[in-house]
């Protein structure tokens, strides 16, 4: 493998040897692609014919009000086709799946929104998908559930473990090992084994080079901070990638401090957990004293992962990026702020870094321009968060 | 040399396959564990693989799930392992301990290796640690003087198969098929096909393993393979006996109808 596959002591391919052959496959297909025009110009021909980008930027004014009065930027990737940023990697990885002549993807998904992604791509490209679910993660997402299925997609639930995202990878990768040879895993975050961290990243830096540009053209200068928040860590490397070389510019990813970090009950693998292997990769992990992994908790199915991406892990070790956690309640706080200040309702996930951006806003003060990713839209989340606010349904 | 390493010699000797058997730490319960190993020594198995239970077993199917959830709910920890291991070692047979990678980074790598040598255990079988992850590793087992064992798959191409197996001790595992650990009523013909791949780059022995579970597989195993591995078959008979003795019965004989199977295939 090549040292492409690590970030400092994480990342590298912790996976059954059954797996090699397709890993090997899969990192050549991308790099060949990635220096090919012909794929490049079609990637960003269906980007813009089919995903909408570039995503929008939205000046939140009246949430800023809130935030010690900076300026809050929203790169719109809730307005993406399918409602959220995953489908950048999932058109990547699925034109990939072509050229590499598999008829058939498998994903996983927490929060539903990978699962409609892939079965939304599988649609469109006319290939087989089957998407793995925590059971758990079907109650709370049923409507997204539903989507897969119009969608052609079977949707399998997971009835192993904590029956959330977690378990739903391990039941992706058991397909994988026995099908590998007609079947692409389309793994939804910067996770796994090498080359997906870099792959997934690759396809989603388009975010962060858009918000760049439109920030530069917007205000003039370079944002002071950008926040996301991170489940796996998709959509925030996806937004920090462009930066990473403007020092001046902190990078601030929230993960789910759940009830609180200090109550065990939590999502946050950077801020409460330790480095270790998990789903093929080394980086930070949720885990016992024996090398068990911890069940994680979060309102968010998206978020609710003990796990994270290696380069998140790696960024946090040399200081280049800061990772807080942000608890339910404060998340909660975040979403109906949006919705009743910006008419914007936001996927739970995203809320978090919007909670974030509120007290961030107040450390930097009314001088700072921030820029957030809202990674999604809440539509999926409706239930969830009538429920959690008490309006009867 | 290993123990292991011995029993390998021992039954190519008596031109033979080998009889290993896979039982997870604190399954069915930590005394029920090491009843079974008894009663699997008893029955003539060559080597006992003890299993680190974890908490992801993405390489498992449903059965060693099961035995893995039941082990983990009743607490055991890496001491059970390495107490398991010792008591399969005291029975006279060749044990090893078969492990995902992250229990043994979490314990301390070099601690692990020497931990396995202190216990009399021969080596560790790593399914989801690849060689390039491998320095730390074989750095510690060739300093406790263990077997690093590593999986091959029938997808594993013959320039990898010479890199994986030059790095493995004890045995090569050949992994049956693409696929979790399982029963399957009949073994995939890439077996074979596998197995003539290894010995084309390697002088080790060769156990195969996944989805054995009858005298008539391991016969037919036995005849092309140095060993033959066999863990689901007897976690299932395990987890449907109406009682522990019931189950131990239940592997016991299975065990013996197995060693008869590796005896009779050349
Ligand atoms: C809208 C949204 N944001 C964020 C995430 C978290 O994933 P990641 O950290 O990979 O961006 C998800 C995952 O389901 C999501 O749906």
């Amino acid at each position: 493998m090549s040292s492409a596959g690590r970030f400092g002591e994480y990342g590298g391919r912790f996976v059954p040897e059954a797996l090699i052959g397709a890993l090997n496959e899969l990192e050549i297909a991308h790099n060949t692609a990635q220096n090919d025009p012909l794929f490049l110009a079609e990637l960003a021909e269906l980007h813009r014919t089919y995903t909408g980008r570039p995503s929008i930027i939205t000046e939140a004014k009246r949430f800023a009000e809130y935030a010690g009065g900076a300026r809050i930027f929203l790169k719109r990737e809730d307005l993406n086709h399918t409602g959220s940023h995953k489908i950048n990697n999932v058109l990547g990885q699925a034109l990939l799946t072509k050229r590499m002549g598999k008829k058939r993807i498998i994903a996983e998904t927490g929060a539903g929104q990978h699962g409609v992604a892939s079965a939304t791509a599988a649609a469109l490209m006319g290939l087989d998908c089957v998407v793995y679910m925590g059971e758990e993660d079907t109650r709370r997402q049923a409507l997204n559930v539903a989507r897969m299925k119009l969608l052609g997609a079977e949707v399998v639930p997971v009835t192993s473990g904590s029956r959330t995202l977690k378990d739903a990878i391990n039941e992706a990768m058991r397909d994988w090992v026995t099908n590998v040879a007609d079947t692409h895993y389309l793994l939804g975050t910067v996770a796994g084994p090498h080359p997906f961290p870099t792959m997934v990243r690759d396809f989603h830096k388009i975010i962060g080079e858009e918000a760049r540009e439109q920030m530069l053209a917007l205000t003039g200068r370079l944002p002071d901070a950008i926040l996301a928040c991170v489940g796996g860590g998709s959509n925030a490397i996806g937004i920090f990638n462009a930066f990473i070389p403007d020092s001046a510019v902190r990078l601030i990813g929230l993960e789910a401090g759940g009830d609180g970090v200090e109550t065990g009950r939590h999502a946050a693998t950077i801020t409460g957990g330790t480095p270790g292997v998990l789903h093929g990769t080394r980086s930070y992990v949720l885990q016992d004293a024996n090398g068990q992994t911890v069940e994680s908790h979060s309102i968010s199915a998206g978020l609710d992962y003990p796990g994270v991406g290696p380069e998140h892990a790696y960024l946090h070790d040399i200081g280049r990026a800061e990772y807080r956690a942000i608890n339910d309640d404060a998340a909660m706080a975040a979403f109906s702020l949006l919705s009743k200040t910006e008419g914007i309702i936001p996927a739970i996930e995203t809320a978090h870094a919007l909670a974030g951006a509120l007290v961030v806003g107040r450390e930097l003060g009314p001088q700072a321009n921030l820029l957030i990713n809202l990674s999604g839209r809440g539509d999926k989340d409706v239930q969830t968060a009538a429920q959690y606010f008490g309006i009867p349904l | 040399m290993t123990q292991l390493d011995a029993v390998m010699a021992k039954v190519r000797a008596e031109n033979r396959a080998a009889l290993i058997a896979y039982i997870p730490a604190g399954f069915p319960s930590q005394q029920g564990c090491a009843k079974a190993i008894q009663a699997l020594a008893d029955a003539g198995v060559d080597a006992i693989e003890i299993g680190f239970p974890y908490s992801d077993p993405v390489m498992d199917g449903p059965i060693i799930q099961e035995a893995a959830e039941i082990s983990l709910k009743g607490g055991t920890n890496a001491a059970d392992v390495f107490a398991a291991l010792k008591v399969a070692t005291d029975t006279g047979v060749a044990a090893v301990v078969m492990t995902y990678w992250n229990p043994i980074e979490r314990y301390g790598v070099d601690q692990f290796a020497q931990s396995i040598a202190d216990n009399g255990g021969s080596g560790v079988i790593t399914p989801d640690l690849t060689i390039e992850e491998s320095d730390r590793w074989l750095a510690a087992t060739n300093k406790s003087q263990i077997n690093p064992i590593y999986v091959v798959a029938p997808s594993t191409n013959d320039s990898r198969l010479a890199a994986v197996t030059s790095k493995t001790g004890g045995f090569v595992y050949a992994a049956s098929l693409m696929g979790v650990t399982g029963t399957r009523a009949t073994v995939s013909s890439d077996a074979s096909n596998l197995v003539s791949r290894v010995r084309a780059v390697t002088d080790l022995p060769i156990s195969v393993g996944l989805g054995v579970s009858t005298r008539e597989q391991a016969k037919s195993l036995a005849a092309y393979a140095d060993g033959v591995i066999v863990g689901s078959a007897f976690i299932k008979l395990l987890l449907e006996a109406e009682s522990e003795e019931k189950g131990l019965d239940a592997i016991s004989h299975l065990a013996k109808e197995l060693a008869i199977g590796v005896r009779e295939g050349r």
